[in-house]
């Protein structure tokens, strides 16, 4: 409970330390399959039993999507969340992705974290491969003010029709009184 | 020609040539509940879609930083009253992996005889709003009676009806009382009973049969291409059931049946979570026998606060799959909660079943998707 | 006699007597029966605002019945209804929509505030998004208390809004 009116502030590196451990044999086979197709573009965050999580550009996003769904096998999309760190002046968007189809990989999720500028967070929609991700995008678009590009429809969702304030789940938007 | 526009600034009026007409179903009608779909007609059949949730938005997740982690716990369990110990369960879960505590064992079997209460709580509810939207009273009256003996099992454990604030990072809050044991045998005994008779009014009711047969058909590969989850997607043939395939606390200890069917309309979405009923009583009489005996909670210190670190946790809540993703910055108020709720990723599936379906058919489609708009919007 | 009656300067006095008389005899047991009338058939729209629509429901089921009140849920438009029970919180989007049901209401209306959000915001009272009571945008009969109140609370809020009815005037 504490007193102060401010958040304190995250870094996003502190969390981020390539697996120094040993990787179970499963994830190692998804994680080599994803390493010789994109080499150095694709960066292993952590590889835990049963999560996996890259860090990758805006860019290549469509093209990673369309390899997750079609090769390797992960095709059901569970959630889109963004989350702002303004200490590093990014915002990180992150897909969670489940797995319907493959035997043994059913009991995993993937993430796959975006990392865009704060001033100007763009990135493709992934409705093309996906298609339940897009009332995911809506919601993230106007709680964090993330423009998806080529999406139908990209308007408010949730908040009501006469909002003029900054997207809230910002963090320097500040419930009033606290 | 009559002219409306809504606040929204939704125009109620006939196209040009006067074929398509705008409506809005709207939060305040006997069919939807407090959500909105804006449904374009071209006489009696649906050509566009449009969900409009929103309407009970209260801001859940930036008001979660706000608090620290155990006030967050009666707060997080506000947007699924019903089945609160369904949406706690996660939160609870991945607080523990990120503090690593350490659970004891008599704590999960508890936790799994709640999380099934609760989650047939809620789909006795939902079959009572379905009836009522069919037309068919008797099936309202009868699961809401019913329901009161669940309602009373969780009453006797944990003090309060519906929202228990029953699970904390570390087990559970106070020990089962000694006379459950009996009650719940003799009111799940009963309550089984009755079970049966709801196939002889309800599921071969000539009536019911025609209403939801046939109507709003899911395949298999657009059901997992568009992320619904739960008895949505077992009823289309789907067999995921994330209490057989990642197994938390003793799920991995109990003998059930994962229910699926292969014709994905909306009397498949009704049937599937009645026939589920009988394996969550299963599940309870189970875990009452298997239960050791010990404490019930690793008592954390004042204020708590975690590592750094993140988790997602997921679980087969009476909906589907809810997930969490947990952000922890080392304080004690969490820094980034995202509740991934079944509820909201039904939305997708929406548009694509009414495109082409009559307009008498919207409720019974709109409602077989296990929709719950308060926790749509959290 | 008659042409004292008839009379145009005792005419208004004899009417006016008339009335005194009429309106002691008939007034008040006419008051009488149409406000238990009222208090017996207060049917609410149907409308669910929030989370304690849960409890409403169960109210109306078959251990609390609160359809031997009277308070049946009319399916049909919300002209024919008289009651409006908000159940829970209402935020910024649905508050219009809650107004405009209000005023389509024909009158006799009475408004019962049911749950800790409807009365001043509640558990989210510091929400963005969330109004603290809807004590500002219409006149709020009964509050009943709660998160969520029991059905049997809110039965008991009824039962205070029937009091309230039947010591009002019939106008």
């Amino acid at each position: 409970m504490s007193s102060e009116g401010k958040q304190p502030e995250q870094s996003s590196q502190s969390k981020e330390a390539v697996a120094k451990v040993e990787i179970p044999p499963v994830e190692k086979g998804i994680v080599d399959k994803i390493t010789t197709k994109f080499g150095g573009k694709a960066v292993l965050a952590y590889a835990k039993p049963r999560r996996i999580r890259f860090n990758i550009k805006p860019e290549d996003a469509i093209e990673f999507a369309r390899f997750l769904n079609d090769e390797v096998g992960f095709d059901q999309p569970i959630s889109v969340a963004g989350t702002d760190y303004p200490k590093d002046n990014v915002i990180e968007v992150i897909y969670h992705i489940g797995c319907c189809t493959v035997p043994e990989y059913r009991s995993m999720v993937f993430a796959f974290a975006l990392k865009l500028p704060r001033d100007n967070p763009k990135t493709p929609t992934l409705i093309p491969v996906y298609r339940g991700v897009e009332y995911h995008e809506r919601e993230t678009f106007e709680m964090l003010g993330v423009i998806f590009e080529d999406h139908p429809k990209l308007q408010r969702l949730l908040l009501p029709e006469d909002w003029a304030d900054i997207p809230p789940l910002r963090k320097d938007f500040n419930i009033k009184g606290r | 020609m009559i002219q409306l526009t809504l606040p929204s600034g939704i125009q109620v009026e006939p196209s040009e040539d006067g074929r398509i007409l705008t409506l809005s179903v709207g939060p305040q009608h006997p069919g939807s509940g407090h959500f909105r779909l804006i449904v374009q007609v071209d006489g009696d059949i649906i050509v566009d879609a449009d969900p409009d949730p929103g309407y009970v938005h209260r801001g859940e997740e930036k008001m979660c930083e706000y608090r620290n982690w155990i006030q967050n716990i009666p707060h997080l369990e506000r947007p699924m009253i019903a089945d609160s110990c369904g949406i706690l369960y996660p939160f609870v879960l991945a607080c523990e992996e990120i503090g690593s505590i350490k659970v004891p064992e008599r704590a999960k079997y508890i936790r799994i005889i709640m999380a099934e209460i609760n989650a047939m709580i809620f789909e006795l509810y939902w079959l009572a709003i379905y009836g009522i939207f069919l037309g068919h009273s008797t099936m309202f009256m009868w699961p809401m009676g019913d329901r009161e003996l669940l309602i009373d099992l969780a009453e006797m454990a944990t003090g309060a009806r519906v929202t228990h604030a029953y699970f904390v990072p570390g087990g559970v809050r106070n020990d089962l009382p000694d006379t459950f044991r009996d009650k719940a045998i003799r009111q799940l005994d009963y309550f089984k009973h009755r079970l049966d008779q709801y196939k002889d009014i309800f599921y071969t009711n000539p009536l019911f049969l025609d209403r939801t047969e046939r109507v709003g058909v899911l395949t298999a590969q657009d059901a997992i291409n568009l992320g619904v989850t739960g008895p949505v997607l077992r009823a289309s043939g789907v067999e995921h059931d994330i209490r057989k395939i990642e197994p938390y606390d003793v799920y991995d200890e109990l003998d059930f049946k994962v229910i699926t069917m292969k014709t994905g309309d909306s009397y498949a979405r009704a049937y599937v979570p009645y026939l589920e009923m009988y394996e969550r009583i299963n599940i309870i009489k189970q875990c009452l026998e298997k239960m050791p005996s010990g404490p019930v909670r690793t008592k954390l210190g004042p204020n708590p606060k975690g590592p750094v670190g993140e988790a997602f946790k997921r679980v087969e809540a009476g909906r589907g799959e809810l997930a969490y993703y947990v952000v922890s910055d080392g304080t004690p108020k969490p820094y980034r909660i995202k509740l991934s709720v079944p509820s909201f990723r039904m939305i997708a599936a929406m548009p694509h079943l009414l495109k082409g379906a009559k307009l008498a058919d919207m409720p019974a489609i709109y409602w077989s998707l296990n929709y719950w708009p308060v926790e749509a919007d959290r | 006699m008659l042409k004292e009656l008839v009379n145009p300067s005792t005419f208004n006095a004899f009417v006016g007597k008339l009335e005194d008389v009429l309106v002691r005899a008939i007034d008040k047991p006419l008051g009488y029966a149409i406000n238990w009338g009222r208090l017996w058939s207060l049917w609410p729209v149907h409308l669910e605002t929030a989370c304690c629509s849960l409890e409403f429901g169960a109210a109306s089921g078959p251990r609390y019945d609160v359809e031997r009140f009277g308070i049946i849920e009319a399916f049909g438009s919300l002209r024919q209804c008289d009651l409006v029970v908000v159940q829970g919180t209402v935020t910024r989007k649905m508050a219009p929509r809650l107004r405009m049901i209000y005023d389509q209401m024909p009158d006799p209306k009475y408004v019962i505030a049911m749950g800790a959000c409807a009365i001043t915001g509640g558990l989210y009272f510091d929400s963005y998004n969330v109004l603290p009571g809807i004590d500002g945008i219409m006149p709020v009969d009964v509050y009943v208390p709660g998160c969520p109140p029991r059905p049997e609370t809110l039965i008991q809020g009824c039962m205070l809004l029937q009091e309230k009815i039947k010591r009002s005037r019939f106008k």
